[in-house]
């Protein structure tokens, strides 16, 4: 039965949402143009009760799809499309966000919620910043509003409560059966069933949402000629939606580096490029917004920068969903037929903003006198420049794809692509923006709070710069850094962290409220030294030559980007091959059972095909417990194989890593690394091949012809490409899932055999004689690829013979990085965004201390 | 003049400076005739090329070459691209997941002069992940239909 209701109620709950924003930006409109204080404060009533339907509106559109995506209706084409019955509950909340619908959905939600806030928290700003809030939520609550409009026959928007029959119509089966309704969904994307992933785009939403506050704060004070007063109450939202876009990006980043392999956590894709831009901007925007009392320079950098940021949070959005990006990018979704829509959004924000900016850029106070190089206005701006600069770099560069379609647009033929090292063409830029950004973080804390004067000079630095000096020595001799931008950004990086480490002892024994500025700068620093040392001394640690003096020659495998090098290094089965300190084997496929910790083999267990459960072959123990009977039926995540490696050092000490395979229906093979990590560095492997998976999972070995030999003891077999050894041939009494009566015997033969790199692997095959039948079963040997059989003893001569197939032995492909301090990446981060937190509050008390 | 102003021109001079080295890294999409032509003028300048992969008519892959147990980081093959040229590339890594089935390849490199492609990255357009699982979306359906009917 297709269940209707469902799907009317939640399209009608996305019209209501879309009517209502539409009046309450009318009302709020009204209430900021009205001279009448009266009629102003009737509007703003009305808006107010109309926002409020607008948010219930919102929440019982999001209520109504999570029942259809929890109660599996897969009549519906976004159940269908990003569900199934395998999917846990926790992952079916990353379903609102693997679909464009449900992302919009919940960027509606956020700024519903914020919209809220706003209106309750400062009553004074309400009716220009609420239009503004208002006006947006129109917009966005278009993008899911699926209504076609009559006549022209335009299509609005793109609803998540499309039936399947509506927006697959062109399927047979309608025909033949109108109320089909599939079995099973085609599931989430097994990619995003990560608890990273479920976290990640709620933190990364939010933030985006936060970026309309400052902008709404803006316009308002443009629009009612409060050309400064906006900044105040504008400047905390600022530094907490930097602080929560900041985390969502790390969230971003560090979920590709454990889930994704191009081997780091950043990789300048244009998606990450996207998010990233805003972020530097608004930052831009927060250490202006902080100066804008004494410089009118610091003022219009703010009001432009503010602009800015949201316009780009909107290009990001445009540049993700219209599809016109293509195959560049990893997260990029496909073209719903919104790009059109998304273009009127963003350029109306932009008219908007243009003409608001424009019509008072004359008015905004001039400075009287010019900025001095001891004052803190000077400083903050050309810091703040700095980073504009940088953010210009990014999009310049990433908006590559956007060229050739504006001309197109225009009817040349344009072919520019990306450049061919991205990583490359970034970093060789940015390392000189950074560079600047963390000496000026250092000498602006100085003059900020005031230890810098035209009486001092630069003196006070004096010491940082000594001192950066020293350890800039020594990591350069230690850390063996010979490239001249690298020494020079690690000196800035040492001396910031050094200079604003002064700052902030300074500050704690002031006021702890004041510490945000210095750590959110010490914590850059720290990030910078961290990325300096994990990117450019990444090193490969798998490298395919034996016998090569690693160490000796780090110069010739990092230069040239190594292409000329093996970086990729085959393993076999059982067989340990030595990499840098550890010797690294490959100890065979693993899965992971629902609800069970670790991983498993996965020869014990038989997957169901085309379903997400497996049968125990045999019984299944782990430390001495039993994990499952043999027969048993048991919830596993089919798509994913997991490789057992294990790594041992010269002390004997192991640990393994379980990097993954997944076969994932929706884009084809994800290869995922698996992680150790040190306090110093991390070690990074991922599989980049195994060729028996690739080449279809579930496919038969294929065996040679059978080869019959015939030895005696001691005698040597030649066995794919092994030295096997006859060692012995002996009665045994007892044979495994058979009993031996009186008159029945067992003979084992006994193999020795030497692999690549000295291992000593045995081959055992049996030959039985059970109530007067003989029976000879096979020997598997997978470390070896050899399957033998005892085919006959012949007492006269002392000889036996065997009957031998050969395979190819089980290989995989593993990649492995070293990342030195990557650790350091990590800490610096968090304290940047505790930075940003305390920034916050500190701006938050200032009203009352004034 | 302000200050300001001469910090302005400096971030315009450095802007332009940022077109400028811009226009220098990026790539350009070509054929392989094209490709040839580029690394004769200049050796180091990396292309882009779009094609398929060489399939005979039972549309089995032909030319390709890659044995990991010899060595895992060589993959030869061949491309035709969209002029129909077809030309040998070798690729100095493992055999990247899902090669077979890909239904369109780009390829970032250079032409040397014994006319082999050297790639340094392979982008791949599967079709399910292009058309975002509309294939399969079909045959499942209509396997669901026959399995009912």
């Amino acid at each position: 039965m297709i269940h209707e209701t469902i799907g009317s109620v939640g399209h009608l709950l996305v019209i209501i949402s879309f009517v209502t924003a539409l009046l309450a930006t009318f009302s709020y409109f009204k209430a900021t143009q009205t001279a009448d204080e009266l009629a102003a404060k009737d509007w703003v009533k009305l808006a107010r009760g109309i926002f409020i339907i607008h948010l219930i509106a919102v929440i019982g559109v999001a209520s109504s799809l999570f029942v259809i995506i929890y109660n599996h209706y897969f009549e519906y084409h976004y159940a269908f499309s990003h569900s199934s019955k395998a999917l846990p509950m926790a992952f079916m909340i990353s379903c609102y966000w693997e679909g464009q619908e449900g992302s919009f959905l919940l960027w509606i939600f956020w700024q519903a919620i914020l919209g809220v806030i706003l209106m309750v928290k400062n009553p004074k700003w309400e009716a220009p910043v609420m239009t503004v809030f208002a006006l947006v939520q129109t917009f966005l609550t278009s993008m899911i509003l699926g209504v076609i409009l009559p006549y022209i026959d335009l299509k609005i928007g793109s609803s998540p409560f499309l039936l399947l029959r509506e927006a697959q119509p062109d399927l047979p089966v309608w025909s033949l059966q109108p109320n089909f309704i599939p079995k099973d969904g085609r599931g989430l994307n097994p990619l995003l069933q990560n608890y990273w992933m479920v976290i990640h785009p709620p933190t990364l939403f939010l933030g985006f949402a936060l970026t309309l506050v400052p902008f709404a704060y803006l316009i308002a004070g443009l629009w009612k000629n409060q050309l400064t007063e906006w900044i105040k109450p504008a400047l905390p939202w600022a530094l907490f939606g930097a602080g929560i876009l900041g985390i969502g990006i790390m969230m971003g980043a560090y979920w590709a580096y454990e889930t994704l392999n191009f081997g780091g956590y950043w990789n300048w894709d244009p998606v990450e490029n996207a998010s990233f831009v805003p972020w530097l901007v608004l930052i831009g925007a927060i250490h202006t917004m902080i100066a804008y009392k004494h410089s009118s320079a610091a003022l219009k950098t703010s009001i432009i920068l503010v602009i800015c940021t949201f316009i780009l949070v909107l290009y990001s959005t445009f540049l993700n969903r219209s599809g016109i990006l293509g195959n560049a990018s990893v997260h990029s979704f496909t073209d719903l037929g919104l790009s059109g829509q998304l273009l009127i959004y963003m350029l109306t924000f932009l008219f908007v903003a243009i003409f608001f900016a424009a019509k008072r850029w004359k008015q905004l106070p001039v400075d009287e006198k010019e900025l001095g190089i001891y004052s803190r206005e000077f400083w903050i701006f050309v810091g703040a420049s700095i980073l504009g600069l940088s953010a210009f770099q990014l999009i310049f560069t990433t908006s590559i794809p956007v060229y050739n379609k504006i001309a197109e647009a225009f009817g040349i033929v344009s072919n520019i692509a990306l450049p061919a090292d991205q990583v490359e063409h970034y970093s060789k830029i940015q390392i000189w923006i950074f560079l600047a950004i963390a000496a000026l973080s250092a000498v602006g804390q100085y003059i900020w709070w005031g230890k810098l004067k035209e009486s001092t000079s630069f003196k006070p630095l004096t010491n940082s710069a000594l001192v950066a000096t020293l350890f800039t020595v020594l990591f350069v001799n230690l850390g063996k850094v010979y490239t001249v931008s690298y020494i020079l950004l690690l000196w800035t990086s040492l001396f910031s962290v050094i200079a604003n480490f002064n700052i902030l002892i300074f500050l704690i024994r002031q006021r702890f409220n004041l510490v945000g500025g210095a750590m959110a700068h010490v914590g850059l620093a720290v990030m910078l030294i961290g990325i300096l040392f994990s990117s450019g001394y990444s090193k490969v640690v798998s490298l395919n030559r034996s016998g090569f003096a690693i160490s000796n020659k780090v110069e010739q495998f990092t230069k040239d980007d190594n292409k000329e090098n093996k970086e990729n290094l085959p393993l076999w089965l059982g067989q340990g091959a030595q990499m840098q300190d550890y010797l690294v084997t490959y100890k065979g496929r693993m899965i992971e059972l629902r609800g069970k910790p670790g991983y498993y083999p996965r020869k014990d267990f038989e997957v169901i095909e085309g379903d997400f459960h497996a049968v125990a072959l045999r019984n299944v123990e782990k430390d001495g417990q039993l994990i499952a009977k043999k027969g048993d039926t048991l919830t596993v995540e089919p798509e994913n194989t997991y490789y057992e490696l294990e790594f041992k050092n010269a002390e004997g000490k192991s640990v393994s890593l379980y990097p993954r395979w997944q076969v994932n229906p929706k884009m084809g093979t994800a290869i995922s690394p698996d992680v150790k990590h040190a306090w110093s560095h991390d070690i990074y492997t991922y599989v980049s091949l195994d060729p028996r998976l690739a080449a279809e999972a579930g496919e038969e070995k294929q065996w040679s012809q059978t080869v019959n030999s015939t030895v005696s003891i001691g005698d040597t077999l030649f066995l794919n490409d092994f030295v096997a050894v006859l060692q012995d041939v002996s009665r045994v009494n007892t044979v495994e899932d058979m009993t031996l009566g009186p008159n029945d015997a067992a003979v084992k033969a006994q193999f020795q055999v030497l692999g690549k790199n000295f291992q000593q692997f045995s081959l055992a095959p049996l030959f039985i004689i059970k109530g007067g039948m003989v029976a000879m079963p096979a020997f598997e040997s997978e470390e070896t690829g050899i399957k033998i059989k005892f085919t006959a003893i012949n007492p006269k001569t002392q000889q036996f013979s065997f009957a031998v197939n050969t395979t190819q032995q089980d290989l995989i492909i593993i990649k492995a990085l070293e990342k030195p301090y990557i650790n350091l990446v990590w800490v610096g981060s968090i304290l940047v965004f505790i930075g940003l937190f305390v920034a916050m509050f500190r701006r938050l008390q200032q009203p009352k201390a004034a | 003049m302000k200050k300001t102003h001469i910090i302005g021109l400096i971030l315009i001079a450095v802007a332009i400076g940022i077109i400028l080295i811009t226009t220098g890294d990026a790539s350009t999409y070509v054929g392989f005739d094209e490709a040839e032509r580029i690394s004769q003028n200049d050796p180091n300048q990396k292309v882009h090329v779009v094609g398929t992969l060489k399939k005979d008519a039972q549309g089995k892959i032909v030319g390709m070459h890659f044995d990991p147990a010899v060595d895992a980081n060589r993959l030869e093959f061949i491309v035709q691209d969209s002029l129909g040229r077809e030309n040998q590339v070798i690729y100095a890594a493992p055999k990247p997941q899902d090669f077979e089935r890909s239904e369109k390849i780009v390829l970032v490199g250079s032409m040397k002069p014994d006319k082999i492609f050297y790639c340094d990255k392979i982008l791949l357009k599967c079709p399910s992940k292009y058309q975002e699982g509309k294939i399969s979306a079909d045959s499942s359906a209509t396997y669901e239909a026959k399995k009912q009917l």
